[in-house]
């Protein structure tokens, strides 16, 4: 794909001239926003990247707003955040954005994290732009928690308590990676301190880590639902207006459900115990995280039992992490010539599979970590890691995919002609021809 | 001029100069910023505590807070004391005593998880030796302590039997004066 080879702007007017000659900003905003090709074929799977930009920048913008308000100390935040609630003008609907904006952020990250599983985005040469987003990903976990701590609620306390404590397990300079990392012997004022700190950073490393998975992506083209890459110029219509419409729709459609759960159930996906202030001599009867991590949390808790010198606390704390290490693996780990699942059946059912096995890990971090649970996470877990480890790699040799069509053209008409209109081919035809 | 003549030359020697102090330099300036994140001086000073337990009465328990951690003192009931050394060594998930007032290879028996002359007494640190949550009082399996976070259950002498926490729960240093009083620290 030639994304940049041969630029098209021409400025029109003497200013922009004046300024193509030097610094060619409005230059590369047109071949990246404007005269971009991109697959004439995607569908709303696709639109979740654009989504994510928004909310990154709906998070700094209410983000930089609440801190004006929000005071980082173990005796005013709790405090602090009710006054943003009840006095600030508008303060509740800031609050509410930004905390539920951060659900908002992983419902759209998690749609695109499966879209690229699915559609096979990470294979070269895209590998460098999928790790780019694992890291993404990565910063966005450590920002949501350390926000999550910052309302010093007791939630915020145990879940600062419990997650600084992974640290622990690592042998020998653990408690002090911990003491490190939370200033103290326990989690208390220093720690709400540096959290508020990094909480303001990460937001900006990650627009940062954006722009390299922006760039990564403008250079090896975007993928699209059939796998096969963009052989003529007839394969791809330019970005705008038809990519930054289709874009700016599924935005809008997001943001209604987004308003909706900011209007009328803003606590929903919240923790009531958040709304009592944090108690280090009380832990709450059940400690759970954002609904965005339980899937990694009830894999941390499968591990009950010790596997030769390794402690059950060590062996969940590396389960976990390794979970989300895998996610960089996985370009190498498909070894699947065929891109798409669209064309691979049983790569298909095996992602199908894993989903749910995700969805169902997820529901049992939500649960309390007795009796059946435990065993369930251990098998959750266990499929988990054997859907990247083993299926992946062995599924890629012994598959066998189905036809591929040739150009994305072909399989765009062959879709139209199944459909209702017979002639439909010949409709579509003046757009191949461009 | 040739090159062999006069090495190490004039470049060479500026060279690894503004190496060695970029490296060093760099590695100098990097520590105070580390450093600031560790415990300050106010966190450190420690201090011990002096607690009166001339009301607590078999079965009950009292928390107190010891360097920002709660520490229980439990007197706890014959039946408490019996199940806890009724318990083989072998059915233990760590065999050591983790008591600060004896050896550190100690093995986990019930009077080796209190001082001498106090048996009754459990003085522990309650905290989940997992990932550092609260564990409930008198709740789980064993009678003994309950982990709410990740399920980790203890026994009547605080010793870890069930769930993902590696330790038995921590026995700090700590001295009865007197029949009431018990100083931790």
């Amino acid at each position: 794909m030639s994304g940049f080879q041969h630029s098209t702007y021409t400025p029109k007017t003497g200013l922009g001239r004046w300024f193509d000659q030097r610094m060619p900003l409005p230059r590369l905003v047109y071949d990246s926003f404007v005269a971009y090709p991109v697959p004439r074929n995607l569908n709303y799977a696709y639109t979740f990247g654009g989504i994510l930009s928004m909310m990154l920048a709906i998070q700094i913008l209410t983000g930089i707003v609440l801190a004006m308000h929000y005071a980082a100390n173990s005796g005013l935040a709790f405090d602090s955040v009710e006054h943003i609630m009840r006095d600030v003008n508008f303060g509740w609907l800031l609050r509410y954005a930004h905390s539920n904006g951060a659900s908002f952020f992983f419902i759209a990250v998690y749609v695109h994290m499966f879209r690229g599983l699915y559609y096979g985005s990470y294979k070269a040469p895209r590998e460098l732009l999928w790790i780019l987003g694992c890291i993404i990903y990565l910063l966005m976990m450590a920002t949501a928690f350390m926000g999550y701590v910052l309302p010093w609620g007791q939630m915020s306390f145990w879940g600062a308590t419990v997650i600084t404590g992974f640290f622990s397990a690592i042998p020998l300079v653990g408690d002090w990676i911990q003491q490190l990392l939370i200033g103290g012997f326990a989690v208390g004022d220093p720690t709400l301190n540096r959290f508020f700190s990094l909480h303001y950073l990460l937001p900006f490393m990650i627009a940062g880590v954006v722009v390299l998975h922006i760039w990564a992506l403008h250079v090896a083209g975007q993928t699209n639902p059939t796998g096969v890459d963009v052989k003529t110029k007839g394969d791809t219509v330019p970005f705008s207006p038809h990519a930054t419409m289709k874009d700016a729709f599924a935005m809008v459609a997001f943001l209604f459900f987004f308003a909706y759960v900011i209007f009328y159930i803003p606590d929903y996906l919240g923790h009531a115990d958040n709304y009592v202030q944090a108690n280090p001599l009380k832990t709450p009867s059940e400690i759970v995280p954002e609904w965005y991590f339980l899937p990694f949390y009830a894999m941390l808790r499968a591990i009950t039992f010790n596997v030769g010198p390794i402690n059950s606390k060590l062996g969940g704390v590396l389960v976990m992490f390794g979970s989300i290490a895998l996610l960089f693996l996985v370009p190498w780990l498909d070894t699947s010539k065929v891109r798409s699942a669209v064309y691979r059946p049983w790569y298909k059912l095996f992602f199908w599979i894993f989903i749910a096995d995700v969805v169902m890990l997820g529901w049992l971090g939500s649960k309390p970590p007795q009796g059946v649970y435990p065993t369930l996470a251990l098998i959750g877990a266990i499929f988990y890691y054997a859907f990247f480890l083993i299926i992946m790699p062995v599924l890629g040799l012994i598959e066998t995919p189905r036809k591929l069509p040739n150009s994305i053209t072909e399989a765009v008409l062959q879709k139209k002609a199944g459909g209702t209109l017979a002639p439909a081919g010949a409709t579509a035809a003046p757009e191949t021809r461009s | 001029m040739s090159a062999e003549a006069i090495e190490p030359n004039r470049r060479d020697f500026l060279y690894i100069a503004t190496g060695m102090a970029g490296v060093v330099g760099a590695a100098s300036v990097a520590w105070p910023f580390i450093d600031q994140m560790q415990p300050d001086a106010s966190t450190l000073a420690l201090a011990s505590v002096e607690v009166d337990v001339s009301s607590v009465t078999p079965g009950m328990s009292l928390i107190v807070k010891w360097r920002g951690k709660p520490v229980v003192v439990r007197n706890r009931t014959p039946k408490e004391i019996q199940e806890a050394e009724a318990v083989k060594l072998s059915e233990l998930k760590d065999p050591i005593a983790r008591n600060d007032n004896l050896p550190s290879d100690a093995p986990a028996t019930d009077a080796n998880r209190t001082v001498k002359g106090q048996e009754a007494w459990l003085v522990m640190v309650q905290v989940c030796t997992h990932l550092g949550c609260i564990p409930l009082g008198q709740q789980g399996e064993f009678g003994g302590w309950f982990c709410p976070c990740h399920g980790s259950q203890y026994d009547t002498a605080g010793r870890i039997r069930k769930g993902p926490a590696p330790e038995n729960m921590a026995i700090p240093k700590y001295e009865f004066k007197s029949k009431t009083s018990v100083t931790i620290g």
